[in-house]
């Protein structure tokens, strides 16, 4: 089964994205603590976007959809962004470094990658797509 | 989202109420601000009502905890919930801030951490 969401590039838009994965999330036989992961984790992805690729640009959109495989569930970003970002030579950052230098930003990539069991970044035709792979058993899907 | 602030005898108390994002995250940053701005010393935060958390909202905290050990600034959160603090977990960031059950020990931990 599949479930599709289509969202413009405003921070505002952050609720509706965290409300609609967590109406999908709650069909599955899924802890409050694992649902508000894989929440968290599609959140991060797409305010990097809204924020990092789209400027806020609120006629840009962005497509999310989430479908069960036999082994897990698969979150699927989709992007018409310019700027494909280069997963592989991402360093998660030093928790201790970020607080010496009172960061405020630099985990959420992070946090998405402990979260998920797999994160994929693709470039398909004229768009790039997050792909976030979440394993479960399959009693849980 | 919303934040209150109140002073309780010696405490700043900052309270959440909703979702901390990246569009709403500001206001906390304005909140632990204006503290350090008044000079504050005891600050608690009540997660009570907080119900979601974001790395913008982790971000704000951690952003303040080197110039709170700094300052000998105490920052305690107290009522965090069982899902807010996995998030916590999940990059080891409960063990930087100080958690508390209630605001009353959030108090008593003030009141108890040795002045450098």
């Amino acid at each position: 089964m599949s479930h599709y969401y289509k969202f413009f590039c405003s921070r505002e838009n952050l609720r509706g994205i965290r409300d609609f994965v967590t109406s999908v999330l709650k069909n599955h036989p899924l802890s409050e603590t694992e649902i508000n992961q894989m929440v968290l984790a599609v959140d991060e992805i797409c305010s990097n976007m809204i924020i990092h690729s789209h400027q806020c640009n609120e006629e840009d959109f962005i497509e999310l959809s989430i479908r069960n495989q036999k082994d897990g569930i698969v979150f699927e970003i989709v992007d018409k962004g310019d700027e494909l970002f280069n997963l592989s030579s991402h360093q998660d950052p030093s928790i201790t470094d970020i607080v010496k230098q009172g960061k405020k930003g630099g985990v959420g990539l992070m946090l998405v990658k402990k979260i998920m069991d797999n994160v994929e970044v693709l470039s398909e035709d004229s768009h790039h797509v997050w792909r976030l792979y979440k394993k479960l058993p399959p009693q849980r899907i | 989202m919303e934040i209150q602030v109140s002073n309780e005898d010696t405490f700043y108390v900052i309270s959440i109420d909703g979702d901390l994002d990246a569009s709403s995250s500001i206001l906390l940053d304005n909140a632990l601000k204006e503290a350090t701005i008044q000079g504050e010393k005891k600050i608690l935060v009540d997660c009570r009502r907080l119900n979601y958390i974001s790395s913008a909202g982790l971000g704000v905290f951690m952003s303040y905890l080197q110039e709170f050990e700094n300052n000998h600034t105490s920052l305690i959160l107290f009522g965090v919930s069982i899902k807010i603090k996995d998030v916590f977990q999940i990059l080891g960031l409960d063990q930087l801030l100080t958690i508390a059950v209630s605001k009353e020990e959030a108090k008593l931990l003030v009141v108890n951490e040795p002045l450098l």
